[in-house]
């Protein structure tokens, strides 16, 4: 069985899609050198559907939808996660508002494809966020895939979705390589989580990449607890009744989050959880903290604040003991 | 190029945009537009000579002083006027207002309220027509609008890769308060020739002179030869928006608003019309926003359940609110037909 990476997911989705649907495009910087190894190979099958931008990301975040409102379906590429700040109000503002500002006259059918978010070694304060709550908070359809089969299937289903949809791509995640047949490879619906462990005692919540420490963590805590591990996949929409039914079973949550700790999908999930599922302790969250996500460029120091599998292996002692 | 319309059509067009925002100021007053609006009094000659340049197939992004736009381009007025006071029967069932309206059957693909953000996406939904036929896309603002990085950004990329769009840019001197000449340095223009767009800047108080700059700028368009840019003078006789009637904002002198009305673009266009026809034509557009009023007042008020519709083309569940969890609609007594703006404008 062939092995797939991650990255090499996101260019058979990619290529998969364009030859299927010729109003599928993509832009972005660099793009035909492939940096991001997202476009491989594209700019020599389709020559008139890669176009590469200058650095005008407000500008070309923008031109995307016009050309979705034109019946296109673009794909826009952004190397580093900060550059979605940039271009927030384009996304959260202009793309997302669209069709309900025109009573559902216009569709606008845009997938930013983030391929490297999080914490890079070195790269400091201003490349290494993880700003996949912030969409999820304004309603921007939002998916993170954690395996090379997810980053496929997820990628494709956002193409064909007639709305705006960020592909968070943790930075972790890009080198893991999995055991797929082609055949088998498939668009994944949103909002559809998945038990990657199946346990008794308690929930784990991970997001992206950390769903891989999580399930390292379960294992580890093997002979102790059983632990069962959730992940959603996409955050909007977002499985709450997979998730409940996990809960409903265990009555125990922890959420593993790599997002900052205030106003994000922790919270959010832990909140619902006190609301709506019996819970038999009190939940808690490993998350970045409350502030600055990255501190300098100092391993040591970045690090520090990240959440850790020493972290998790603590909240769910915690939780299970209580 | 196509033929340049009879001058009587122009008149109607200005005449009908006139009297639709003096009735808009009306229900402003009233507490039936809650939003106020920006009118365009003043300003009709543009969009009467823009609007007549395209084919009905071209595509607009119009902006937050619009309205003249889209009776132009013969957006229905009942239908545009429920939208601006927020009923089912609007052109966009009441999910835009006056600030961020679109009327496909029209021709117009929205409003953005950033100011000079649309420019890309008008560019872009350019690209994406041209890909597919000869349609041109035109994009609509002010001249506050050229100091925003993004509409720079989308001179460059209109310009690089040739795309069939037409920078239109209304100069009426004022961004909200602040003097033209206070917020740009250099030209209007010489923005867009530094992109190597071809620009001109030309009177936008006669809308015999507008058309035929604009059919020009679209005819190049349609050919293949990329953007162009084309900046009206004009002005505006009302405030920016009209919250300025009750608050009173000394930015420009009674004389220079007087030496503007000098040069009205109904009056000019007036003086080419003969009298009898320019009645029959006057008579008939207040039958015509008789019947508005009345169809955007007759048309109900949007059920508070549909709240969600239209938020997605692939609908996701919605929480919170009205959307509670167990789906059981948690409508507030007297939510609803009752329901009364809690302020007015004017």
């Amino acid at each position: 069985m062939p092995k797939l990476s991650y990255a090499k997911a996101l260019n058979r989705a990619l290529t998969d899609e364009m030859e299927r649907d010729p109003d599928v495009f993509v832009l972005g910087e660099d793009i035909r050198f492939a940096l991001n190894n997202v476009t491989t190979g594209l700019l020599d099958r389709f020559p008139d559907r890669v176009l590469e931008t200058p650095l005008s990301e407000q500008g070309f975040t923008n031109f995307a939808t016009g050309a979705a409102m034109g019946g296109k379906r673009p794909v826009v590429e952004y190397q580093i996660p900060f550059l979605l700040l940039l271009v927030l109000e384009q996304i959260a503002n202009q793309a997302n508002k669209f069709r309900l500002m025109s009573g559902g006259q216009v569709k606008v059918p845009v997938t930013y494809l983030l391929p490297g978010t999080g914490w890079r070694p070195g790269w400091g304060a201003q490349h290494s966020d993880q700003p996949y709550g912030v969409f999820a908070h304004l309603g921007v359809k939002t998916v993170i895939p954690a395996t090379p089969t997810d980053a496929y299937g997820l990628f494709l289903s956002a193409i064909r979705d007639d709305d705006p949809v960020v592909v968070f791509c943790p930075m972790p995640a890009l080198a893991l390589r999995e055991d797929v047949s082609y055949v088998d490879l498939a668009p994944i619906p949103l909002g559809v989580g998945r038990v990657c462990r199946p346990g008794d005692d308690v929930t784990v919540l991970a997001v992206g990449h950390l769903v891989h420490d999580a399930v390292a963590v379960a294992d580890e805590l093997a002979g102790e607890v059983s632990v069962e591990v959730f992940d959603p996949r996409s955050l909007h929409p977002f499985d709450w009744a997979g998730l409940a039914a996990s809960v409903e079973r265990t009555g125990r949550l922890v959420v593993f989050d790599d997002g900052n700790r205030f106003c994000g999908v922790g919270a959010e999930v832990l909140a619902t959880a006190a609301e709506e599922m019996r819970l038999a302790a009190a939940p808690k969250r490993v998350t970045r903290p409350d502030a600055a996500v990255v501190v300098g460029c100092a391993p040591e120091l970045d690090l520090a604040v990240q959440p850790s599998r020493a972290q998790l292996v603590a909240a769910i002692q915690a939780v299970v003991k209580s | 190029m196509s033929a340049r319309p009879a001058a009587a059509a122009f008149y109607g067009t200005i005449r009908l945009i006139r009297r639709f925002e003096e009735r808009c100021v009306d229900l402003v007053r009233s507490g039936d537009i809650g939003s106020g609006i920006h009118p365009c009094v003043g300003q009709e000659g543009v969009a009467a000579g823009v609007c007549a340049a395209l084919r009905p197939d071209d595509a607009l992004l119009s902006n937050h002083r619009g309205h003249g736009h889209f009776l132009a381009r013969g957006s229905d007025p009942g239908r545009f006027l429920a939208e601006l006071t927020g009923r089912v029967g609007g052109v966009d069932r009441g999910r835009a207002g006056s600030f961020h309206p679109s009327d496909l059957s029209a021709g117009i693909w929205g409003a953005s309220g950033t100011v000079g953000h649309g420019a890309a996406i008008a560019t872009g939904l350019g690209w994406a027509l041209a890909r597919d036929g000869d349609r041109v896309a035109v994009s609509v603002f002010g001249d506050g609008a050229v100091s925003q990085g993004a509409l720079l950004e989308s001179f460059n990329l209109a310009s690089l890769w040739r795309v069939p769009v037409v920078f239109v840019c209304e100069n009426n001197g004022y961004a909200t308060t602040l003097p033209a000449p206070a917020g740009i340095a250099g030209s209007v223009a010489g923005r867009a020739a530094a992109f190597g767009i071809p620009a001109s800047t030309v009177d936008g108080q006669d809308p015999e002179v507008v058309y035929d700059a604009m059919a020009a700028a679209v005819d190049r368009a349609r050919g293949g030869d990329g953007p162009s840019l084309v900046e009206f003078t004009t002005y505006r006789y009302e405030g920016h928006h009209t919250f300025e009637r009750r608050m009173r904002l000394a930015y420009r002198e009674e004389a220079e608003v007087a030496r503007w009305r000098e040069r009205d673009p109904l009056a000019i266009q007036a003086a080419r019309v003969p009298p009898p026809v320019r009645e029959a034509i006057d008579a008939e557009i207040e039958e015509v926003l008789d019947a508005a009023v009345r169809f955007a007042l007759e048309s109900p008020r949007p059920d508070p359940a549909d709240a969600a519709d239209h938020l997605y083309a692939t609908p996701v569940r919605i929480r919170g609110s009205l959307f509670a969890p167990l789906g059981a609609a948690a409508v507030p007594d007297g939510a609803g037909p009752q329901f009364r703006w809690g302020f007015s404008h004017a």
